[in-house]
């Protein structure tokens, strides 16, 4: 499958709190493996270290994240998480498509510099409700 | 219901600046003020999961979101923020529930 452009994925996962540091490393190369076979590429890798769970995870109470970015077509993303699911070093995985979320992110981006530059005398206009609430506040506060 | 979270977002709003416009009345009546969607002000296009300090202020101890009705968000930023929040739990980063 051929997309025109490839899709981006964050990956979270949480290995088992009694991993060490190398383990943990080998863990992430190997899924780092899977994905370049697939035809995927990692764009950012990122080791959070050993962290509190917000909540009991089969009876862990902290555990080591990792996140990835990834790459691809999709088909590799189905791989990986079949392969951390059966893997019971990794405790939780979340995989988000992010690539839409940041388009639409840009675009917004593009339009408000769009009316920055339609009207030059900016800010004022853009910010008409709340502006002088504001500026009274904060004066007081500093 | 609906009391409940006005009076502990009213503890709450008060550390964190979650509403900066005129200060709220000791003596328990409501005051009305104008509330700006804070995601607006800052101009934020997206809302991370992995925020987590940022996170952390829409979930009063009992660990809901808080209603928009009560922050002043609009309803863009409400719905990425409820969606990062959702994300954010699943990954054990924040409670669903704690008591």
């Amino acid at each position: 499958m051929i997309l025109a452009t490839p899709r981006q994925y964050e990956v979270v996962f949480i290995v088992d709190p009694g991993a060490d540091d190398a383990e943990v490393s080998r863990l992430t190369d190997i899924h780092k493996q899977i994905v370049t076979d697939q035809g995927g590429t990692i764009t950012k890798e990122e080791s959070w270290g050993k962290r509190p769970l917000a909540y009991e995870i089969l009876h862990h109470h902290d555990g080591t994240f990792v996140l990835l970015e990834i790459e691809g077509s999709g088909r590799e993303i189905a791989e990986l998480e079949r392969r951390m699911r059966v893997n019971d070093r990794i405790i939780r995985y979340l995989t988000v498509r992010v690539d839409e979320d940041r388009r639409r992110a840009e675009k917004f981006k593009e339009r408000r510099a769009r009316k920055a530059e339609k009207r030059p005398t900016s800010g004022a206009g853009h910010s008409r409700n709340a502006t002088p609430d504001f500026a009274t506040d904060e004066s007081r506060e500093g | 219901m609906s009391s409940n979270y006005e009076e502990r977002s009213r503890g709450y709003n008060g550390d964190d600046d979650m509403d900066r416009g005129r200060p709220m009345g000791r003596g328990g009546r409501r005051m009305h003020r104008r509330r700006v969607c804070r995601f607006c002000m800052e101009k934020a296009d997206l809302i991370d999961f992995k925020d987590v300090r940022l996170l952390q202020n829409y979930i009063p101890e009992r660990g809901k979101i808080i209603p928009r009705r009560i922050t002043g968000n609009c309803a863009i930023h409400q719905r990425m923020l409820a969606e990062a929040i959702k994300r954010a739990r699943n990954i054990a980063l924040l409670p669903y529930a704690t008591d």
